[in-house]
C-alpha cells in the first residue's frame, strides 16, 4: 500500500499493525486468564483430593513408623497391611459394613416400592381430594427431621424396636421430595400412550409395570442413588436407637472405635477403618460417576 | 364403574406412603409440639407437672443453648455466603475451560460421595496438633512462617475456621454440580449478542450471567441457610460427641444431647429446642423469600 498523505487510505499499514496488537494483546490475556483458571482448579482440586490421598497413605504405615513421625512423610517408607486385619478384628468392622449393606438395600427397596405406587397414583389416576392430598404431602417436606426424631425414638423404644434392622429402617424410608420428584417424571409420560394402553384392555397396574417405570428410570436411578447414599451416611437414628454394637451402622461404629476402641491411639489402624468404610461408595461413584452426576443435577434442580 | 375403580386403586397404592408418613412425620410433629409444651415431663413415670411455656424458659436460659445458637449463628453466616461464592467461581472457572473439565468435575464431586464422619475424622486428624507431632496443617503454616495452632483442642477461632472449613468442604460439590449444569443451559445467544455489541467480560458476567442462574443461586443458598442451621455430624466428626466440653455445640447437637441425656433424656426441653429451631428456620426461610422478590430474575 503507498502511503498518502491522505488519512484515510495512509493509515491502512497502520491499522494492520494497530490490529495485530490488539489481537495479540486479546490473545495474552486469553491465555493468562486460562492460566489462572486452570491454577485455581487444580488448588481446590489438590485441596479435595488431599485428605483422601493422607487417608490412604497413612492406612498402610505400620504403627510403630507413624508413631515414630514428628513431622509427617508424605509417603510410605515400608506399607503395611496389619492396619486393615486390626481394623477389621478388634471390632466388628465387617459387622457394620453388612449391616449398612443390609440396612441400605432394604430401606432403599421399600422406599420405592412406596415412591412408585404414590407417584403412580396421583400423577395417573383420579380421585376425589387428589389435589388436597397431595398439597398435604407437599406441605409435610417442611417438617425438619430434627423434629420427629424425638417421638420417633420414643416411638421405636415402645415397640421394643430398638437394636433391630426394622427400628433403623422404618422411620428412614418414607421421603416426600422423591415422591414429588417422580411424580413430576410420570406426569410427563403423555397421554396418548395411557389411552393406546387402555385401548389394547392393559391393566392400570400393567400399564406402571410395562411402560411408566421403564420411561421414568433415569429419575429412578437417580432416586435410588440419593437414598443409597443418604442411608451410607446415616448417623444420628443409628445413634439414637441402638446401643448393642451387633446393630451399629457404619458411621456410629466410626465414632465408636474413635472414642472407646483403638481410634485413641492407633491411628495408622483408624485410618485403614475409614477407608474400607468409604471404599464401596468411592467404586460405586467411579463406575457410575456420569449417571450419578447427571442424577444428582437433576434432582438438586427440580427441588 | 372406572372411576370407581380407580379411587380405589389409588388409595390402595397410597395406603403405603400415608401409613408410614403419618406414623413418622405426622404424629411427631403434633407430638413434639404438644411436649414441649408440657412441664417437667418425666419420662420414666411418663407423668408431668403442667402445661405452659416453662420448657421453653428453660432452654432459653441454658447456657450451653446460647452457646449452641451461637456457634450454629457463625456457621450459617461464615459458610453459606462463602460456600456459594467459592462455587460459583469454581463453577465459572470450569464452564470456560475445555481440557480436563472432566477429571476436575469428577475430583470435585468426591467429598459428596463419602461418609462425612469418616472424612471428618480425617481432617481432625491433620489440623490437630499433638505432643507428638503438629499435624500436616500446621507443617504447612511453620511452612510459610507461621506459628503452629493447635485446631482441635485450642482457641475457639481456631476450632471455628476448621469447623467452617470443612463444612464448606462438603457441602462444595452438590453446589458446584448445581452451578455448572445451570451454567451450561444459559441460551448462547445472549452471550453472542453481547459479544457482538463487544461487551466486556465484566459486564458479560453482571448483566447477563449472573441473572440468568440468580434463581439456582438464590435455591443455593436457601437450602444452604437450612442445612448450616442444622449442622451436627460435621461438628461430632471433628470434635467428637462430647461437644459441649468443645464449646462447638450446635442447636441440633442441643437436641439430641437433651435426649439421649443420662435419665432416659429429657424430651420436653428437647421439643422446645426443636421448635424454636424450625421457627428460626422458618423465620429466615421467609426472609430469604421476601428478598428473592427483589432480586432474582425469573424469565
Amino acid at each position: 500500500m503507498s502511503s498518502n498523505t491522505d488519512g484515510k487510505t495512509g493509515s491502512v499499514p497502520h491499522v494492520n499493525s494497530e490490529y495485530k496488537l490488539i489481537e495479540q494483546r486479546a490473545t495474552a490475556a486469553n491465555v493468562f486468564g486460562q492460566i489462572i483458571r486452570y491454577l485455581l482448579l487444580a488448588f481446590w482440586a489438590l485441596i479435595v483430593l488431599f485428605p483422601f490421598y493422607w487417608m490412604i497413605l497413612t492406612s498402610f504405615k505400620s504403627y510403630s513408623s507413624y508413631n515414630s513421625e514428628y513431622v509427617p512423610k508424605l509417603f510410605v517408607t515400608s506399607p503395611t497391611f496389619q492396619n486393615y486385619v486390626d481394623a477389621f478384628t478388634e471390632v466388628s468392622l465387617g459387622r457394620y459394613l453388612l449391616n449398612t449393606f443390609v440396612f441400605t438395600v432394604v430401606t432403599t427397596a421399600i422406599m420405592l416400592v412406596i415412591v412408585v405406587l404414590s407417584a403412580f397414583a396421583f400423577s395417573r389416576l383420579e380421585f376425589k381430594g387428589k389435589n388436597i392430598l397431595f398439597a398435604l404431602f407437599l406441605s409435610l417436606m417442611m417438617i425438619p427431621n430434627e423434629l420427629v426424631i424425638i417421638t420417633n425414638y420414643v416411638t421405636i423404644t415402645n415397640m421394643n424396636l430398638r437394636n433391630s434392622m426394622p427400628g433403623l429402617v422404618l422411620p428412614s424410608v418414607i421421603s416426600v421430595f422423591y415422591i414429588y420428584l417422580l411424580k413430576e417424571n410420570f406426569e410427563q409420560i403423555p397421554d396418548e400412550l395411557y389411552k393406546a394402553a387402555k385401548v389394547d384392555g392393559t391393566s392400570d397396574m400393567r400399564y406402571l409395570w410395562r411402560v411408566m417405570i421403564p420411561i421414568a428410570k433415569p429419575t429412578l436411578i437417580t432416586i435410588t442413588i440419593l437414598k443409597v447414599i443418604e442411608c451410607w451416611n446415616s448417623y444420628v437414628w443409628p445413634r439414637l436407637i441402638t446401643d448393642d454394637p451387633n446393630f451399629f451402622l457404619v458411621s456410629n461404629g466410626i465414632q465408636e472405635i474413635r472414642e472407646n476402641g483403638f481410634g485413641r491411639e492407633n491411628i495408622p489402624a483408624m485410618m485403614a477403618a475409614v477407608v474400607a468404610i468409604s471404599v464401596p461408595l468411592m467404586v460405586l461413584f467411579l463406575v457410575f460417576r456420569k449417571k450419578i452426576m447427571a442424577g444428582v443435577a437433576r434432582g438438586g434442580t427440580k427441588g | 364403574m372406572n372411576s370407581k375403580k380407580q379411587t380405589l386403586t389409588a388409595w390402595l397404592c397410597l395406603l403405603p406412603a400415608i401409613i408410614f408418613l403419618g406414623a413418622f412425620l405426622v404424629y411427631p410433629m403434633i407430638d413434639v409440639f404438644i411436649y414441649s409444651f408440657e412441664e417437667g415431663y418425666n419420662f420414666a413415670s411418663q407423668s408431668y407437672f403442667g402445661i405452659g411455656g416453662y420448657n421453653y424458659s428453660y432452654v432459653l436460659h441454658d447456657p450451653y443453648f446460647i452457646q449452641a445458637l451461637k456457634n450454629t449463628f457463625i456457621i450459617v453466616l461464615i459458610t453459606v455466603p462463602l460456600s456459594t461464592g467459592i462455587a460459583l467461581i469454581i463453577s465459572l472457572a470450569l464452564s470456560s475451560i475445555d481440557k480436563l473439565r472432566e477429571l476436575f468435575q469428577t475430583i470435585f464431586f468426591l467429598p459428596y460421595v463419602t461418609n462425612t464422619l469418616a472424612v471428618g475424622l480425617v481432617f481432625m486428624i491433620l489440623f490437630q496438633k499433638t505432643a507428638y507431632t503438629d499435624g500436616m496443617v500446621n507443617l504447612l503454616i511453620r511452612f510459610f512462617g507461621g506459628e503452629s495452632v493447635d485446631f482441635i483442642d485450642g482457641p475457639y477461632s481456631a476450632k471455628m475456621f476448621v469447623m467452617c472449613f470443612y463444612t464448606i468442604w462438603v457441602v462444595l460439590p452438590f453446589k458446584i454440580l448445581i452451578l455448572t449444569s445451570n451454567l451450561a443451559s444459559v441460551d448462547p445467544i445472549y452471550y453472542k449478542a453481547a459479544k457482538i455489541d463487544a461487551t466486556p467480560k465484566f459486564r458479560i458476567f453482571f448483566k447477563i450471567t449472573l441473572p440468568m442462574i440468580s434463581p439456582m443461586v438464590f435455591y443455593l443458598v436457601i437450602t444452604g441457610f437450612i442445612g448450616a442451621f442444622k449442622a451436627y455430624s460435621d461438628e461430632v466428626a471433628l470434635f467428637g460427641t462430647d461437644l459441649n466440653a468443645a464449646g462447638m455445640n450446635t442447636i441440633v447437637g442441643y437436641i439430641y444431647d437433651m435426649l439421649y441425656g443420662n435419665s432416659g433424656g429429657y424430651p420436653s426441653y428437647a421439643s422446645a429446642a426443636a421448635i424454636i429451631l424450625f421457627a428460626i428456620v422458618f423465620t429466615i426461610t421467609i426472609i430469604n423469600l421476601l428478598v428473592s422478590e427483589k432480586t432474582v430474575y425469573y424469565q
